[in-house]
């Protein structure tokens, strides 16, 4: 077993903190009030080859592996959360499918574009009465000859507005539930796509989240990936990959964090000494920093199992739930450790609280990263 | 424009070094070693000429082994092979030594265009290498250039100076020194960090010993070197405040502004 990364992935790690502290940093604090996407980040990201990193160069990617694209995800995060699960959604869950189980025309067709930066991809499988119980998806995906008429109505899409490209989970067959879902892949320009609400959220505000509405849209049968009833599975193997990328922005928005506090702690005086002569506070970050090596131990192992063609759905549940639970710790800590200014805008940290809460919740809930840790346990 | 070469330095990360106040030693620890901040503005040209007129960029450096990590790091940037010029002897090199060592790397590399260098590096800060390079090689040299305009055969070139600028026209080759405002350096992408860190990577770097260069080891290292550090101290930084008198608010800005512009800050 060996812990040490190599050179190529010292270089990208640099390269993606030189991005985050150059490019991102500058503006964070007014993108997340105003709601504003950074778009000129996420092409750079494209650009320099951060979005296809775990995918082959003949589609666009970057040759590398799912390790390689965490520690992306992760540095990104440590500045800009919203901006890390734009890219992760781009990467996993829209890409992942295409990637993992498209056809060589499909992979040629929609992962470039996608990969390359020039346009965002996104995920559509929640729906108002469809979160967690998959199954409850009502969106019809009915088969007319050499197409498929798609109406239903998705929420919640990471990218949803910013979007060309959409993986889309229909039922083709409403008494099969599960079962009957399949997977597509819709464009935006396909007449009967249009934008719902855009959701106006607690944290990760620069990101744009809405509902994205099928009205009669013709889906060529070639869009459709695998076969009819591969839906859920196609989901589910999205959201194995997703995961580790929401894991990713926690652990990032963790160590973001976790450094500012380290920082103020040494700054900041008060009777007479910087806070962290208090025992008290250096024994909380010690436990912190602990944490944190905890959860991304865990996390490097899943994307190393992914990398190494091993199961990885319970171990990416496992880094998931570890890092998203260690942000909301973190962050929480960190604005009290930050006292009154941790409450303020400018010092960063309210923010990044804010920003994790939803990583407990998204891609899977944290309960249901224990559904899945639990499965496994009394077979 | 055929080739060009661009000599690079590899520093510690001066900016985030502390000072120990008391004794005046440096805080090392936890300091990474990064590519002179400068040299990027000179890979950077090299690079936009590359681009534009498909040179071939080598970039070179003098010092330790690891210091082939900004030879790699230029080449994700796109700079198509590097030299790592690598000897004991070489330790303890003064400006002059070093540019000595560089000028017969740049010799022996041979055929080339131009010759980049930043303007400084952050760690010594004496601006002294690339003038001495084009001296040694009998070069024409234009230092703190931040424009340059290919016209055939002929470079136009905007040299920054404390009050203006000059415009120049010189012939290749020729030595340059690049400022920071000449351009943003690029982020490297992940196809050259493929190229750089990937299976073929270190067929693109090269290794250059004294013997190599057919270098005197008396003419260069610490004996080779004129310059000799007898004494560093910390600089004193001191404050002093002057309470402004007077009875109103305009009066008092005045005798401000009288006291700024006496200064010259103003």
């Amino acid at each position: 077993m060996n812990f040490e990364f190599n050179e190529k992935q010292k270089m990208i790690i640099k390269n993606a903190r030189d991005l985050a502290e150059n490019y991102l940093l500058p503006g964070v604090i007014e993108r997340d009030e105003t709601s504003t996407f950074p778009m000129d980040g996420y092409k750079k990201l494209g650009q320099l080859g951060f979005i296809g990193l775990p995918y082959s160069s003949e589609y666009g990617g970057s040759d590398a592996g799912y390790l390689e694209y965490v520690l992306a995800v992760e540095e990104i995060a440590k500045v800009d959360a919203s901006l890390a699960i734009a890219y992760s959604v781009a990467t996993s869950l829209y890409g992942g499918p295409i990637a993992d189980y498209g056809t060589e025309e499909q992979k040629k067709k929609y992962l470039p574009p996608v990969l390359s930066g020039d346009s965002l991809g996104a995920f559509n499988l929640t729906e108002p009465n469809a979160g967690s119980d998959a199954a409850g998806v009502i969106t019809r995906a009915e088969k007319k000859g050499d197409h498929y008429l798609l109406n239903g109505l998705k929420c919640f899409s990471t990218n949803g507005p910013l979007a060309d490209y959409f993986f889309v989970v229909a039922s083709t067959d409403s008494e099969q539930k599960t079962r009957g879902l399949s997977g597509f892949i819709v464009e935006k320009s396909f007449p009967g796509v249009t934008i719902g609400k855009v959701d106006n959220k607690m944290g990760i505000r620069s990101a744009q989240v809405s509902e994205v509405i099928f009205n009669d849209v013709m889906v060529p049968e070639e869009n459709l990936i695998l076969e009819e009833g591969k839906g859920f599975f196609l989901a589910m193997k999205a959201l194995d990959g997703g995961r580790m990328g929401v894991a990713a922005q926690a652990l990032g928005i963790a160590e973001g964090a976790y450094e500012l506090a380290r920082k103020y702690l040494m700054e900041r005086e008060q009777f007479g000494k910087p806070l962290y002569r208090n025992q008290y506070l250096s024994f909380k970050m010690a436990e912190l920093n602990i944490k944190i090596e905890q959860a991304k131990l865990l996390l490097y192992k899943a994307a190393c199992d992914k990398d190494a063609g091993r199961s990885y759905t319970t171990s990416a549940a496992k880094a998931k739930y570890a890092c998203t639970n260690l942000a909301m710790e973190v962050t929480t800590e960190a604005v009290q450790m930050h006292g009154g200014n941790g409450y303020m805008r400018e010092y960063h940290v309210e923010r990044m609280m804010r920003d994790a809460k939803i990583t407990q919740i998204y891609e899977g809930t944290n309960e249901i990263q224990k559904l899945i840790v639990s499965g496994g346990l009394f077979r | 424009m055929r080739r060009i070469i661009v000599c690079i330095k590899q520093v510690p990360e001066t900016d985030k070094i502390g000072i120990k106040q008391e004794k005046g030693t440096l805080i090392r620890e936890n300091i990474e070693n990064i590519m002179n901040p400068y040299d990027k503005n000179a890979l950077e040209e090299a690079l936009i000429i590359k681009d534009k007129f498909d040179a071939e960029v080598i970039v070179i450096t003098m010092g330790p082994p690891q210091a082939v990590d900004v030879l790699k790091e230029a080449i994700s940037m796109g700079a198509d092979e590097g030299v790592l010029i690598n000897d004991e002897a070489f330790s303890g090199s003064d400006t002059l030594a070093t540019s000595k060592v560089l000028a017969a790397a740049i010799n022996k590399i041979a055929d080339y265009s131009i010759i980049f260098c930043g303007q400084k590096a952050i760690d010594g800060g004496t601006a002294q290498v690339g003038p001495q390079i084009a001296e040694l090689l009998n070069l024409p040299q234009v230092t703190n250039v931040k424009d340059i305009k290919i016209k055939g055969n002929k470079l136009e070139i905007v040299k920054a100076t404390e009050d203006g600028a000059y415009l120049l026209e010189t012939e290749t080759p020729i030595l340059l020194t690049t400022t920071t405002e000449i351009n943003n350096p690029r982020s490297p992408t992940m196809m050259g960090i493929n190229k750089a860190y990937g299976e073929n990577g270190n067929k693109r770097i090269s290794i250059l010993s004294g013997k190599d260069l057919n270098i005197n080891p008396k003419e260069v290292g610490l004996e080779g070197s004129p310059t000799n550090i007898y004494d560093f101290c910390m600089s004193k930084k001191s404050k002093t405040s002057e309470m402004i008198e007077g009875n109103k608010a305009k009066e008092k800005a005045s005798i401000l502004i009288n006291k700024l512009s006496e200064l010259n800050y103003i």
